[in-house]
């Protein structure tokens, strides 16, 4: 049973952390380094992108997620996808660089344009929450797109990484979290 | 439960808003401090709750160019508040697209029979509570968010405290009764029993917890989620202080590493002295904000 990290600075990450005990994985919370060090894979919850973004630096996590991520797969959703990207827009915004897209916060509006949409993920339905989203504005050649919504990039995937600008945590299917462990072993394997 | 899309995705940005602070500002210079410190939200006033009780008069909705102001100054989510039954001041807020609204005992009540029908609405809206009863019946009307109510303005964190516990030892006492027993229950709490119902199964409420009145040190954050709070409200805490700006800070990092003492004691390392606080004891029933609301 792999062992999920969920980055536990601020955001949902409980939410996370029980969506990928029901796909069948093991989780613990991580709020240092030294957390990186047992888990086979982390998750970087929804939440604000800003405000996870001043306790990585506070706590000198930027280097040490970047080389976690040079190995290890790691999924981000909504703030955890700003996290990840190359470039950020709406404000610019320091992040990981870990896939190689660009994305513009809160995209489609304020919280009113929040919503709920039914994406096709592979054939299969897929329940959506947008919440205060952003919008990937260009993905680069290595970048895979898996869905869509309204023809933007939804659900990316670059090498190990996967990246969601909607949250699956919040609904009831598990299919991208069973996704995410399917990388997750792939990646020990090799 | 009402669990259409509309009312999941107003649950949705609570969901984002745990582990974090959502501090009080009433100007743009406020709230990028706020955001600069690590904020997850910012609430726009006229006047922290302190100044609302020093200066008295009719506390209302904030003026709107200076919600403007700070929606257009700040990326993350703004919410402003609401007096209890006005949901005029509600729609104009909607329609200034505020992404949060909180109907609060802060403000002048409006009505002092009805709070806002909040499930009519699109906006989400956060309410206070002291008690199960009171956070279940404001989320029969809609609200998705409940927050307890403290003494705000005060300074003063055992109010919260006695909230905060009261709320998560009626819940635990939910948990094992029977079926005929939560009947009773809903009539005791005055509460739907489908909402009881749901307490008692889950031994939480349906929409997040945070926390609220009385939090000014990095320690009285800790506490309140130790004893059950997913996120804290900071009001007159921070800008009344010395130091606004570090003690935003420790309060953000005290709320991620609330279970850890070390970083508590590096958090508060640096600051001084905090807001003045009340004896709660010596304040006039008049005075009180919490009772406002039923």
């Amino acid at each position: 049973m792999p062992t999920i990290g969920v980055l536990a600075l601020q955001g949902d990450f409980e939410a996370h952390e029980k969506a990928f005990q029901q796909a069948g994985a093991r989780t613990v919370q991580v709020r240092a380094a030294a957390d990186l060090d047992s888990i086979d894979a982390l998750v970087i919850p929804g939440g604000e992108s800003t405000t996870m973004l001043k306790l990585i630096h506070a706590e000198s996590l930027m280097e040490p997620l970047r080389q976690f991520g040079l190995s290890k797969p790691i999924f981000g959703t909504c703030a955890g996808a700003i996290l990840l990207a190359s470039q950020v827009s709406q404000p610019e915004q320091d992040s990981l660089g870990l896939i190689d897209i660009s994305i513009q916060r809160n995209a489609y509006g304020r919280q009113l344009q929040s919503h709920v949409a039914q994406l096709d993920l592979d054939g299969k339905p897929l329940e959506a929450v947008f919440i205060r989203a952003p919008i990937i504005r260009r993905t680069g050649g290595s970048v895979r797109v898996l869905a869509r919504h309204k023809g933007d990039p939804v659900l990316v995937e670059q090498g190990p990484h996967l990246a969601a600008t909607f949250h699956p945590e919040l609904t009831a299917g598990r299919g991208v979290q069973i996704l995410f462990l399917e990388k997750v072993r792939t990646c020990a394997k090799n | 439960m009402y669990l259409d899309d509309q009312f999941r995705v107003k649950v949705g940005l609570a969901e984002m808003l745990k582990g974090g602070v959502i501090m009080d500002v009433t100007n743009a210079g406020q709230a990028l401090i706020a955001e600069k410190a690590g904020a997850s939200a910012v609430m726009a006033l006229e006047r922290v709750p302190a100044d609302i009780r020093k200066e008295g008069g009719v506390a209302r909705m904030a003026p709107i160019s200076k919600i403007r102001e700070i929606m257009q100054t700040v990326s993350i989510p703004v919410m402003a508040k609401a007096r209890i039954g006005h949901f005029m001041e509600a729609r104009v807020l909607e329609a200034l697209e505020v992404d949060y609204i909180d109907e609060s005992e802060v403000l002048t009540p409006a009505d002092e029979e009805h709070h806002i029908a909040k499930r009519d609405f699109k906006v989400p809206f956060v309410c206070g509570a002291r008690n199960l009863g009171e956070a279940l019946r404001r989320i029969a009307e809609g609200a998705a968010m409940i927050r307890t109510k403290g003494e705000a303005g005060s300074g003063n964190i055992v109010e919260a405290v006695r909230h905060i516990r009261t709320i998560v030892k009626e819940m635990k006492q939910l948990t094992v009764l029977g079926p005929e027993e939560l009947v009773a229950e809903s009539k005791k709490h005055q509460a739907p029993l489908e909402l009881i119902q749901y307490v008692a199964k889950h031994g939480k409420l349906p929409v997040p917890n945070f926390s609220a009145g009385g939090i000014a040190t990095p320690a009285d954050a800790s506490l309140v989620m130790q004893l059950g709070a997913e996120a804290v409200f900071v009001g007159s805490g921070i800008f009344k202080s010395d130091d606004p700006e570090a003690r935003a800070r420790a309060i953000v990092k005290a709320a991620t590493y609330y279970k850890d003492p070390a970083k508590l004691l590096e958090a508060s390392e640096e600051l001084g002295i905090g807001m003045h606080g009340l004896d709660i004891g010596k304040l006039p029933e008049s005075e009180l904000l919490q009772t406002r609301g039923w």
